[in-house]
């Protein structure tokens, strides 16, 4: 197998720009990464850095005040940039990348069962009828941990950790090859967010899934990620393995988030980032991290370079 | 069995350190009617809650969602009555407290909600936001009051304080938001603080600056400070104890140290399985979990509360009698059977 074969998703100058009263928000800006079969990626970044939009932006769900959207996707090496929006829906969107969208457990339907919501997608997409798709519920909700006499209760009946299960449920009914997972457990308690990344290494192990996760909790994000990719202001600053970017992360950004966090069993105290990212819409010239870096130079005035060093990626010229 | 005021004076470093907060015993149960008037049981939120808060003391109480923390901490802040147990703040008994009592009892305890944009009116500015509690609180004069909510302003980090005293809250950025909040509840120097989730809403970098704050604020003040949580590994940067609670008790109350470091309860040791490291390990691991939810409110389990979740349960006792504080180390409580 060649290198590209193993690609499930290549992003290629990704960019999407929102308009508004004050000029486009530059929402996600020329991003490039690749996710290979049967991996998870997490995308990390802080709130208004633009990662729910680059979901969004890969499902082409967007939004009436959508302005520039650009760049090349390719699905197994079929660029569905290229696809109209009735193809994109038949053949992609919940047929080969599903989603779980935020805050999903509160989205369900409150006056429909839970069986019947999750069955939905598999009727439209799969074309099976609907005892058929029942069937294919229960399946889901056995690969999730959710009880099969669940099927005919209302999301009132179930507890917050059931009713995000039973949203991983919905968006693997049409047996994706990819999920998109946004902020998955971020509103839920400890042993319900860690009963959730149990259940998606099982459905990553069995199932062979590929996942991308949006989150901004580092702490919770090692429990999935295979690679990471840290977001900036619109940018994606760094890409690197799991193993080498949570030993030592190389973008100073990223070496800032990391030593954010605070940790159980260290006696350093975390640290935080002074300043705050700029406006998407008004965006520094140069590097974006420039006036909150301690380590900027006469350099950074400019826009780094992508540099490639042992098969990680980094947009900083610290390391030119 | 032990009650938390002597564990604590085993302690040498604390014994002289005067008691701010006692609560003894403490129910907080709500009525459920049905079809509104027919009674139809309770729901038991808080269930014998008992202990002990000293002057400049940081304690975290850690537990999930509906395990009653935050009806524990709307009791102290006198929002719900008990029914049954006494909170005796400085030497008085909350309940014999009349109108006039209860308006220095509020002077005297801050309150730090969770999420800053819904804890902050969307028609005031940060003056009005910060004067209000001065109006209630009798400051007359309008001078002393602009003083006052410029020296808190600054005492958050709020500066250059002119630049934020027009502004409305949609105009600032979360972690601001949460400076306001914390400046509202300084602003009548009280003596007591309690921070219900003061960091759950915001991001990874802005979390550790308001908990530095929180903590800065608490030295320079002496403040004892009652911090609410669901997230362990924000604990050990700012308490000095933990107490964990599960389905309405406390079952493990000890130092932080103590604590993270050698767990006794199994809740406990659950929920640090639970909290994660970043670590690329991690993924490669699945996590060993108890089984199931935390039980209903209204119908809790016989016994121990934790035991149909419990992989250590003793057959014959846990399920059957309700275990009392044990203390297998000197300081550290914990209500479980396997310590008896």
């Amino acid at each position: 197998m060649t290198q590209r074969d193993n690609q499930i998703l290549r992003i290629e100058k990704l960019t999407l720009y929102f308009n508004s009263s004050q000029g486009p928000v530059q929402a996600v800006d020329g991003v490039d990464f690749v996710l290979n079969h049967n991996r998870a990626v997490v995308i990390l970044g802080e709130s208004g850095c633009g990662k729910s939009s680059l979901a969004k932006a890969i499902l082409r769900l967007l939004p009436r005040n959508a302005g520039t959207f650009s760049g090349r996707i390719y699905l197994e090496g079929q660029d569905i940039m290229l696809l109209n929006e009735e193809e994109f829906r038949q053949n992609i969107r919940w047929a080969s990348i599903s989603m779980v969208p935020q805050a999903a457990m509160n989205a369900l339907n409150p006056v429909l069962r839970v069986g019947d919501q999750v069955a939905e997608p598999a009727i439209v997409h799969l074309g099976v009828d609907k005892t058929e798709a029942i069937a294919l519920v229960k399946k889901m909700f056995r690969h999730v941990g959710v009880p099969e006499d669940f099927i005919s209760r209302y999301p009132f009946e179930l507890s917050g950790g059931m009713r995000q299960r039973v949203a991983i449920a919905m968006a693997l009914v049409t047996s994706p090859i990819l999920i998109i997972l946004d902020e998955p457990t971020s509103a839920l308690d400890v042993l319900t967010q860690a009963n959730i990344f149990n259940v998606l290494k099982r459905l990553k192990k069995e199932l062979g899934i590929s996942f991308i996760l949006i989150t901004h909790d580092i702490a919770t994000s090692s429990e999935l990620a295979d690679d990471v990719a840290i977001m900036y202001a619109g940018q994606i600053v760094e890409v690197s393995d799991a193993y080498r970017f949570f030993e030592k992360p190389l973008h100073p950004y990223a070496k800032k988030l990391l030593a954010s966090v605070p940790r159980l069993h260290a006696d350093k105290e975390p640290e935080f980032i002074t300043g705050r990212p700029p406006s998407l819409i008004n965006l520094p010239e140069g590097c974006r991290f420039a006036d909150r870096c301690p380590s900027r130079y006469e350099k950074c005035v400019e826009d780094p370079p992508e540099i490639e060093t042992d098969g990680r990626k980094v947009k900083c010229w610290l390391y030119s | 069995m032990v009650s938390a005021s002597q564990a604590i004076d085993m302690d040498k470093n604390v014994n002289t350190r005067k008691t701010v907060l006692s609560i003894d015993d403490l129910h907080v149960w709500f009525e459920l009617k049905r079809f509104g008037f027919g009674h139809a049981g309770y729901v038991k939120a808080v269930d014998g809650v008992t202990f002990d808060i000293l002057d400049s003391e940081t304690i975290a109480v850690v537990g999930e969602s509906g395990c009653g923390k935050s009806s524990l901490m709307k009791t102290i802040l006198a929002l719900y009555k008990p029914t049954k147990g006494k909170i005796v703040f400085n030497d008085k008994d909350l309940s014999e407290l009349g109108n006039k009592g209860m308006h220095w009892y509020h002077s005297n305890v801050g309150y730090v909600q969770q999420d800053p944009y819904g804890a902050l009116a969307p028609f005031m500015s940060v003056q009005k936001i910060l004067e209000e509690p001065l109006i209630i609180g009798g400051i007359k004069n309008k001078e002393d009051r602009i003083q006052r909510i410029h020296k808190a302003m600054e005492e958050v980090k709020l500066t250059p304080v002119n630049d934020f005293l027009q502004k409305y809250p949609h105009m600032l950025s979360g972690g601001q938001q949460q400076r306001v909040v914390i400046a509202r509840a300084m602003i009548m120097e009280p003596k007591f603080l309690v921070a219900d989730e003061p960091v759950s809403m915001l991001d990874a970098s802005v979390r550790v600056e308001i908990l530095k704050l929180l903590s800065n604020l608490q030295e320079k003040h002496n403040l004892s400070v009652i911090y609410i949580t669901h997230d362990l590994s924000t604990v050990s940067y700012f308490s000095e104890r933990i107490f964990v609670m599960y389905a309405g008790n406390l079952v493990e109350k000890a130092k932080v140290r103590q604590v993270v470091d050698n767990p006794l309860h199994p809740y406990t040791m659950a929920l640090l399985t639970g909290t994660s490291e970043p670590d690329a390990k991690n993924a490669e691991t699945f996590k060993e979990l108890p089984p199931g939810e935390p039980p209903s409110l209204v119908h809790p389990p016989t016994g121990c509360r934790f035991h149909p979740r419990c992989s250590k349960m003793i057959t014959g006792l846990c399920e059957l009698k309700f275990p009392p504080d044990f203390e297998p180390e000197p300081g550290h409580l914990v209500a479980c059977w396997l310590y008896q």
